[in-house]
């Protein structure tokens, strides 16, 4: 009771700014004309239901019968909803395993990545070795090398390694993101040298130092970090398609794009399939949605 | 890019960039390096070692490979020198895909950055609803290519498809989107664009709110409308984010393949087969490693370049 009455002011003091920001944005980019804002309305709604469409056809699609999917090219199901296309890929075909896979995977590339960026760019920011500079410089260099130009001596290397069609080949060369190092060794300059100073008088180690002060102090960025390498390695095909063979091992992207035409043309099916993949992140978004848009304001990360 | 354009198109004299060269050398020292000793090699080591082996080697190994007739099944690759890169320049193929992705590139950028302003723009008049128009153009760039390729394929399908009804419906022939040799490159721009979209949209949201808010209010005490306003304040103000979503989006254009790969193949007759496409088929399909990575070295350098003129270019705003 005390809670919720605490609770609701603030949502609604929220609410009330967000709706004076609103207010401001409209007159300061529209103006007063009341024609231009109707034309804004109009379009705007437009785009989203044309943005909306694909989505909305690919759902309606997945609730038809097989029969409905392929017959007639009507919108709505001639003979009713169905839920057969989502039973029938939860329980027959490899679905679940491709998702138990991309779960796996796309969750041990964003810890290992997370871990590895972070303390490689606490050691570029925070600390005094030889050799130092050029290795800052070599990894600020990589940034610029496209990862697809790699597949053929990286499958080559996954053959001599007997990393092909294991869990390993698919995550391992994934975690190597040089751009995440270098985003987050600009975090770590800018905190205050002081703050670290005082946890190393204070007769912490360095890794006391970088768990206890740094970590935490950085929550927000490991953050973004973590989400768009979680995106970037749930949707990743190119890479895992390279390197699996075996339908066991398929993480979803894969699994969709190479088994379905032993399917044959389900396309009740195939959307059930393709909407159960894309659920995932779309959670995520919700969730992270603040992050994630604060991610990529600040550090223009992720892109295809 | 600052608020004042007078400032910005003056370059900065040598003298001011040296002495602000120093100042960030000043800025670096001063944060202190904490740690001395080894610890720095421990905080290293994970990453050096993932990336030494999955990201230097495979680009030293992919080099010398350049300079091999190395077939996927052969054993024992014989060096030949520059052939691989002879040949590559002689190949007609070559030329074709490259051709081809430069093409893909001009058509599917020059949307993505002009769509991408437009919905920030409508998104950024303030109307309520916030989360529901970022939703709709943000969504669908968190789609797997695969999921986004069986949805739109649906949708091109040439009997069932949802725009060839949509034709029949107006009484127009269907149109064969992914296999008719003028419209499948199109084909693909569009879904790429409906597809990636929304990264650059919250690129521009993100700068049009950091804009200041007097630049605005200047405008409107001098009588400016809405249009006026868009063209006189906001579009100058958004250079910088601009300059950032064209280049970023030419790189990630550039390097196309899963779409295309999981749409056509490359088809029809070859005629939306991207370089990276090609790479793909020369060393998987073709099994000839070696001249896969000529063509992949190739390809790099073009990046490269690109690369160092968005470098140059960021350095000479900065």
């Amino acid at each position: 009771m005390a809670t919720a009455s605490l609770v609701l002011p603030e949502v609604a003091t929220r609410r009330a700014i967000r709706g004076a920001d609103n207010r401001r944005a409209t007159r300061l980019l529209l103006g007063s004309s009341a024609s231009a804002r109707t034309l804004a309305v109009i379009a705007l709604v437009l785009m989203t239901l044309v943005w909306l469409l694909p989505f909305a056809w690919a759902i309606i699609t997945s609730f038809k019968t097989e029969q409905d999917a392929a017959s007639a090219a009507t919108v709505w199901p001639a003979s009713g909803w169905s839920l057969q296309a989502y039973t029938n890929v939860l329980t027959k075909g490899d679905l679940p395993i491709w998702m138990l896979n991309s779960v796996i995977t796309a969750v041990l590339v964003t810890l290992i990545t997370v871990v590895v960026s972070a303390m490689a760019g606490y050691a570029f920011s925070r600390t005094m070795f030889r050799g130092r500079a050029f290795a800052l410089a070599l990894t600020v260099a990589s940034i610029m090398v496209p990862g697809q130009i790699l597949i053929v001596p990286l499958f080559q290397q996954m053959l001599a390694f007997q990393m092909v069609d294991t869990y390993a080949g698919i995550i391992l060369p994934q975690v190597v993101a040089p751009v995440m190092v270098f985003i987050l060794k600009k975090f770590f300059d800018g905190i205050p040298s002081e703050l670290l100073d005082a946890a190393r008088v204070d007769g912490a180690g360095p890794w006391r130092t970088f768990f206890t002060i740094a970590v935490p102090l950085s929550k927000s960025i490991l953050v973004a970090v973590a989400i768009f390498t979680f995106i970037g390695a749930w949707n990743n095909f190119l890479w895992p398609f390279i390197v699996t063979t075996d339908s066991a091992l398929m993480t979803i992207p894969v699994g969709i794009a190479t088994v379905t035409e032993t399917y044959g043309l389900q396309y009740a099916r195939t959307m059930a399939s393709a909407m159960l993949a894309a659920l995932p992140l779309l959670v995520v978004f919700m969730l992270f949605q603040r992050q994630i848009v604060r991610g990529v304001a600040t550090t223009g990360l992720g892109g295809q | 890019m600052s608020a004042t354009t007078s400032t910005a198109a003056v370059p900065p004299s040598a003298d001011v960039r040296k002495s602000r060269r120093r100042a960030e050398r000043e800025a670096e020292r001063r944060a202190q390096r904490l740690h001395s000793g080894l610890s720095g090699y421990w905080f290293l080591a994970p990453f050096a070692i993932v990336f030494l082996l999955f990201l230097i080697w495979p680009i030293v190994y992919g080099l010398w490979m350049s300079f091999t007739d190395r077939t996927l099944i052969g054993t024992n690759p014989g060096l030949v020198g520059l052939e691989n890169y002879i040949e590559a320049f002689g190949d007609a193929q070559v030329w074709q895909t490259l051709w081809q992705t430069v093409f893909f590139t001009v058509i599917s950028t020059i949307p993505l950055v002009i769509v991408a302003l437009v919905m920030a723009l409508l998104v950024f008049t303030g109307l309520p609803g916030q989360w529901l128009w970022r939703f709709a153009f943000f969504a669908s760039f968190l789609l797997p290519v695969a999921v986004v390729t069986q949805v739109w394929g649906w949708m091109f399908q040439p009997d069932l498809g949802l725009f060839n009804t949509w034709l029949g419906n107006l009484g127009l022939d269907p149109v064969g989107w992914l296999t008719d040799e003028r419209f499948a490159m199109w084909s693909i721009a569009l879904v790429t664009v409906w597809w990636t979209v929304g990264f650059n949209f919250l690129l521009y949201l993100a700068a049009l709110q950091a804009i200041p808010e007097h630049l605005y209010e200047a405008a409107a005490i001098d009588g400016a409308g809405a249009w006026r306003r868009l063209f006189s304040v906001t579009i100058p103000q958004l250079g910088r984010t601009t300059w950032l979503v064209l280049i970023l989006q030419v790189l990630a254009s550039l390097k196309v393949f899963d779409q295309i790969y999981l749409l056509t193949g490359g088809g029809p007759a070859g005629t939306t087969r991207s370089t990276l496409l090609y790479i793909y088929d020369t060393g998987f399909v073709n099994y000839r490693l070696g001249y896969a990575s000529a063509i992949s070295y190739i390809f790099f350098a073009l990046i490269i370049v690109l690369s160092l003129i968005q470098l140059f270019n960021r350095r000479k705003e900065a």
